[in-house]
């Protein structure tokens, strides 16, 4: 009681918590924008957002990624209106999809072909950053949330492969469902708790429906802190120089829009080809064969996207193990910004690391194809060999390279890069014509 | 310039190699039989006499034991098939004997098929048609083209793939023949197809070849009733986004050139 | 600076420009199509769409209810006096006015679909102030020829597209 009479008046802070106000614009576009201030948002961050005027198309990805992602879950939407997620139905509720709703073959291909396609625009858009050092300070945060997007991406698409309930389906769901049985102690307790029951089945089906579109949605919350934080620190370049006056970049839109346009319709039109061309090819034929838990599948593969980290999971020969390597192949990605702690971004002006990122790249191919392959002889060899070489590229090869590697001459700024560029100097990524 | 395209050929090439890689069954070296079907390519159509022949293969021969349960006998009039009329295809389903029910009194019954009936299975579970076929269970044909790697090649292949003379390393059990294509070379089904083993309507002469193909077309049919819908509409979409791509990079260019005089 | 900027922005849209978004806007339209269109009834359901009822079985001033398409349709054998008792109603009296004779196909057999006009229910036979139907829901009355005689309905019971098949059985669709 005391409180309010004790203190004197000019002790108080004055406080302002109505905000209404400040919008540039008038009508009704105005009068919403002062009490929810979207409108003005957008424009900063759309219209006038400052980019850097040397990005490549390898920087549509981000927006081809977001395109994918808004139609995966559009055909998403309309598949969940028709599908029973019932292991007696399921598999005939797809069917009747491609049979008999309406252009439900189509949406049932997109949705099938734009998992794929997301996943082949995620791995240029992170060979994208490995390349120009997109991960450096001060864009280390935005990397750590794209590695999480990724391994959110990973787990939907593995629950979404199972739906329909195909031998793939089951045995795929049998097999990663178990890798959490690695976990000591409680590993055999977590999977009977996942599947809810003594083998996957019903209630794993049910469950494995309500957190595929569960993990959808939580993708979009984090592509939201993505794009957040890509609006704080801006975009990195080909050149890795931040841009510092007006010479140096360009405005969001129309430069930027109009070039992502550009790639975003180019991607689709490969993706809408193979869609309508070879539908089934990214596929595996064994999935078009109902679940039965009493007959695996003599060969069986993961989708094509998982086998180099399937490969990584079988080199290793212990169970727990393998299942730590496979998990921490992905999230040593988040250690690079430190484990790389060369000044220079661009690989453009460092001749040794970018042998290195390419020999990743190869080398990722390399597990990509061991993957497949059966797990034996010959493959196993080459598995263990360049599972090694996944690890050794993060913690030996970044470090090492950091400390001995000699970066070309640099220039000053954007636009001196853009010169540069003209004259022949320097040589970069291009995908046709400026 | 170039060193981009060397990139898009590495990626591609490897790419294509994983995959497929994952996919082929490794069992059997030998290349599949693969006839011109005439729903291959970019304007792939079914040949609608070759679809109704493939249902009549189907009907007399493969039905005695492969069941085609996502189906129905209205598909049969459908756009894209064997556009049997609607006159036809009643009369086809009227052939069956189809179980319903309860009635009033609150008993099955068996009345004559309808078009909206699903083929109706040669045997009423998957275990009684195990125990007719000495345990090996004759698969659903509904989606089996897609079911299987090399799709209609294979089937054809299979079909075709019966031979007398049989390699002297391979010993067959009782109940179990040879066949080329089959991975494993050993397969529990007899020879299907006979020269003659049908009569066409249509006056086509019925060899094994004739019917084999027929069959497989049919079968693909089944399996994909939207192939020819899907081939057109992919034609139309992909030029469509060819001539917008050429617009939007036109527009960009147009854009950028403003900045691009500048410097 | 801002003169240029002024300057881009009227010849923005030019010729190629519009052309562009139009393309671009139709395909757009042209995507959204199969998102619509999915939701409508799928080809199974279509190919059920018609039945054929045996009414061999009813007897006079008897009623039956099938089910059409998810909704209940009755189909009744009305009595001499029922028959009577519709054609004879005038023509004014009605809130929709139409014949009886334009609602049969054959006057001893009356065919509707059993669900209220107002707002869906289903009616209850044999009930009501006019002897056909009465829904409980709101409160509407129909008579013996399904026409709305009382309560908020706004038009007379649906009659579903059939035909007699044979003398015992009658197709719905």
């Amino acid at each position: 009681m005391s409180e309010y009479t004790s203190k004197s008046e000019e002790k108080f802070q004055p406080v302002q918590t109505n905000k209404v106000g400040g919008s540039p614009y008038t009508g009704v576009l105005g009068w919403i924008d002062n009490r929810l201030p979207i409108i003005r948002m957008f424009r900063h961050e759309y219209l006038d957002f400052q980019v850097p005027k040397s990005l490549s198309y390898f920087w549509s990805f981000g927006g081809i990624l977001t395109i994918c992602l808004l139609l995966l879950i559009l055909t998403g939407i309309s598949l969940g209106m028709h599908y029973k997620p019932d292991a007696k139905y399921a598999f005939e509720s797809v069917e009747k999809i491609m049979r008999d709703v309406n252009f439900g073959w189509l949406i049932r291909y997109a949705h099938m072909n734009l998992a794929s396609f997301f996943f082949i625009a995620v791995y240029l858009h992170i060979f994208r950053g490995l390349y120009y050092g997109s991960y450096k300070e001060p864009r280390q945060l935005m990397w750590i949330i794209g590695i999480v997007i990724f391994f959110l991406m990973m787990a939907t698409a593995f629950l979404g492969y199972t739906l329909p309930w195909g031998q793939m389906s089951y045995w795929g769901a049998t097999v990663i469902t178990n890798l959490f049985s690695a976990i000591p102690l409680f590993g055999e307790s977590i999977v009977t708790w996942l599947w809810g029951d003594y083998s996957v089945g019903d209630a794993a089906l049910n469950r494995f429906y309500v957190l595929h579109w569960l993990i959808a949605f939580l993708i979009v919350g984090v592509v939201v802190f993505h794009v957040i934080a890509l609006h704080i620190v801006g975009s990195n370049n080909p050149s890795g120089i931040e841009p510092k006056d007006t010479r140096d970049t360009v405005t969001f839109a129309p430069y930027t829009t109009s070039k992502d346009l550009v790639g975003m319709l180019v991607f689709l039109l490969i993706f809408v080809a193979v869609m309508m061309y070879a539908p089934n090819y990214l596929g595996h034929p064994d999935n078009y064969i109902p679940a039965n838990p009493m007959v695996t599948p003599a060969h069986i593969v993961p989708e094509w996207y998982f086998l180099p980290f399937y490969a990584i999971l079988r080199s290793i020969p212990d169970k727990l193990m393998g299942v730590v390597a496979m998990v921490s192949s992905i999230a040593v990605l988040g250690l690079l910004p430190w484990l790389d702690f060369s000044k220079v971004r661009s690989s453009v002006f460092r001749p040794i690391w970018k042998q290195c990122v390419f020999l990743f790249v190869l080398n990722f191919f390399v597990l990509m194809y061991i993957g497949g392959a059966p797990a034996e002889g010959i493959y196993l060899l080459i598995g263990r060999i360049a599972t090694a070489f996944w690890f050794a590229f993060f913690f030996i090869l970044a470090p090492l390279v950091s400390l001995v590697e000699k970066p070309l001459p640099m220039p000053q700024s954007i636009h001196e890069f853009e010169d540069w560029k003209k004259q022949g100097k320097i040589k970069v990524f291009q995908f046709f014509g400026k | 310039m170039k060193n981009y395209l060397k990139f898009i050929f590495v990626f591609s090439f490897i790419f294509i190699l994983g995959i497929t890689n994952s996919i082929q069954a490794k069992e059997s070296n030998v290349s599949l039989l693969k006839p011109n079907w005439t729903f291959n390519g970019f304007f792939g159509k079914f040949d609608r006499a070759q679809l109704q022949r493939g249902y009549q293969v189907y009907k007399e021969v493969c039905a005695s034991c492969h069941s085609m349960n996502l189906l129905s006998y209205r598909n049969l009039s459908e756009p894209g098939g064997p556009e049997f009329s609607e006159a036809e295809v009643k009369a086809l389903a009227a052939q069956y004997e189809i179980q319903d029910g309860p009635n009033a009194d609150g008993e099955m019954f068996t009345r004559k098929g309808i078009p909206s009936d699903r083929f109706k299975s040669p045997y009423p579970n998957e275990l009684a048609s195990r125990a007719a076929n000495g345990g090996a269970y004759p698969p659903d044909m509904s989606v089996l083209v897609k079911a299987r790697p090399g799709e209609s090649d294979y089937i054809y292949s299979v079909l075709m793939g019966y031979e007398e003379k049989v390699p002297a390393n391979i010993k067959l059990e009782e109940g179990v023949y040879y066949n080329k294509y089959m991975p494993g070379n050993k397969i529990r089904m007899a020879k299907p197809l006979n020269s003659g083993g049908v009569e066409y309507a249509d006056g086509t002469k019925a060899t094994e070849e004739q019917m084999a193909k027929d069959v497989v077309s049919f079968l693909t049919w089944a399996a994909e009733p939207h192939l020819e819908a899907r081939k057109k509409l992919g034609f139309k979409s992909v030029l469509y986004l060819l001539i917008l791509t050429i617009l939007v990079y036109l527009v960009k260019k147009k854009i950028w050139s403003r900045i691009e005089s500048k410097v | 600076m801002s003169d240029t900027k002024n300057k881009d922005k009227t010849t923005r849209r030019d010729f190629i420009t519009t052309v562009t978004a139009t393309v671009g806007a139709v395909g757009v339209g042209a995507a959204v199509m199969p998102i619509v269109s999915q939701m409508n009834p799928d080809s199974s359901v279509k190919a059920l769409a018609s039945i054929e009822v045996d009414i061999s079985k009813v007897k006079e001033g008897q009623e039956i209810t099938v089910l059409w398409r998810g909704k209940p349709v009755f189909i009744k054998r009305r009595s001499k006096e029922e028959i009577e008792k519709a054609q004879k109603v005038n023509l004014k009296d009605l809130k929709d006015p139409e014949e009886d004779k334009a609602r049969v196909k054959n006057p001893e057999w009356l065919v509707v679909l059993g669900v209220c006009t107002h707002l869906g229910c289903v009616p209850i036979g044999g009930k009501g102030d006019y002897d056909g139907w009465f829904c409980p829901c709101h409160g509407s009355h129909y008579d013996t020829s399904g026409r709305i005689r009382l309560g908020p309905a706004p038009t007379n019971l649906e009659i579903p597209k059939y035909e007699f098949v044979g003398t015992d059985k009658i197709k719905i669709g």
